[in-house]
């Protein structure tokens, strides 16, 4: 038993740019040996992943639209990648969005729209991809997420975020009580802040940088490369008893108190 | 010195937004001259930060609107 993904098949949804958690995450499954598969929201973000992958050392990735917004556009995805590929092993799911100016000041003066909108990019999404991905997951699968502890605790400016990330915490646990039926596991990874294209949409973000160098417990903020072993971890055999698990990937972070 | 500051955005700029060398003139808006959209505004921040080893405020990212912006911005916080 060991890390290798040789012949494992999984999706990689979110990545913007090099910069993007969802990259790291990528890297670290395709020197595992994955293949990868790559959705991308808008066809704004297509030529940059496309560029991206030409560095990766699988050269047999896949590409496909995915606006997780609409089911119908999920269902046509996943559609497709299952006449191409046939069966997938895992999903990596590193999507969210809020409006910019509802993570700052207080959390109370969300808006209905702002929350929704949050809610449905950033937490349902998961749900949505996972009900059409088990479909392709028929020698059982791992389906890894991103948290972070602004849904666990208050975390300032990060506020309707929060609540979304605390929304897909839940989704986590009950999505792996359904899916562990098909030996599917479900897990999140509550990566500490990293200087992401999302990241800097909230406000004040390099003084969060800040605090954590000097207050977590490793002293050092986290990089996408710490996730991405995470992530390998959670796909590979070495993790097959943990399902509806956060694990927290922030220097140690969330065990300081005051 | 203020003419490799000039280059080397202009080198970010254009690998950035995929724009012609010779739009990128200091009076050229992000917006409506070369076509960045909120994101692309917010990588090129990012990228010029790595590059200048500099830390580019929320406030301060706001007030850059053109090329010329980020030239003085850059000249000033060296």
């Amino acid at each position: 038993m060991n890390l290798s993904l040789e012949g494992r098949t999984i999706v990689v949804m979110g990545v913007a740019n090099k910069r993007s958690i969802a990259w790291g995450i990528a890297q670290a499954l395709d020197k595992a040996g994955a293949r990868l598969i790559f959705t991308y929201a808008t066809e704004r973000f297509k030529a940059g992943i496309e560029k991206l992958a030409e560095t990766l050392e699988n050269k047999d990735s896949l590409f496909y639209p995915c606006d997780v917004t609409n089911d119908e556009e999920i269902k046509s995805t996943f559609t497709a990648i299952k006449e191409d590929v046939g069966t997938i092993h895992g999903l990596a799911h590193c999507i969210a969005f809020a409006n910019k100016e509802e993570l700052e000041g207080d959390y109370l003066n969300t808006t209905r729209d702002g929350f929704l909108l949050a809610q449905n990019i950033s937490s349902y999404s998961l749900t949505a991809v996972a009900k059409e991905a088990k479909e392709l997951m028929t020698e059982g699968g791992s389906i890894v997420t991103m948290t972070y502890l602004g849904g666990e605790r208050v975390v300032q400016n990060y506020n309707v975020m929060g609540v979304a990330k605390a929304s897909l915490d839940a989704s986590v646990r009950y999505l792996a009580s359904d899916l562990g039926k098909q030996n599917i596991r479900v897990n999140a990874i509550s990566a500490g802040p990293i200087r992401t294209l999302s990241a800097k949409g909230i406000s004040d973000f390099n003084s969060v940088v800040k605090v954590i160098e000097e207050r977590s417990p490793l002293r050092r903020t986290i990089t996408t490369e710490d996730v991405g072993n995470t992530a390998l971890f959670l796909m590979s055999q070495l993790a097959s008893g943990i399902t509806g698990e956060i694990i927290h990937v922030d220097s140690g972070y969330h065990v300081i108190g005051i | 010195m203020a003419e490799d500051i000039l280059e080397r955005v202009k080198k970010i700029v254009v690998d950035r937004l995929g724009v012609d060398e010779a739009d990128v003139k200091p009076e050229a808006s992000f917006k409506e001259d070369l076509d960045a959209d909120s994101l692309d505004i917010v990588e090129l921040v990012m990228e010029l930060e790595d590059e200048f080893g500099l830390e580019i405020s929320d406030e301060d990212a706001e007030k850059i609107l053109t090329v010329g912006n980020v030239i003085d911005y850059i000249k000033s916080h060296q």
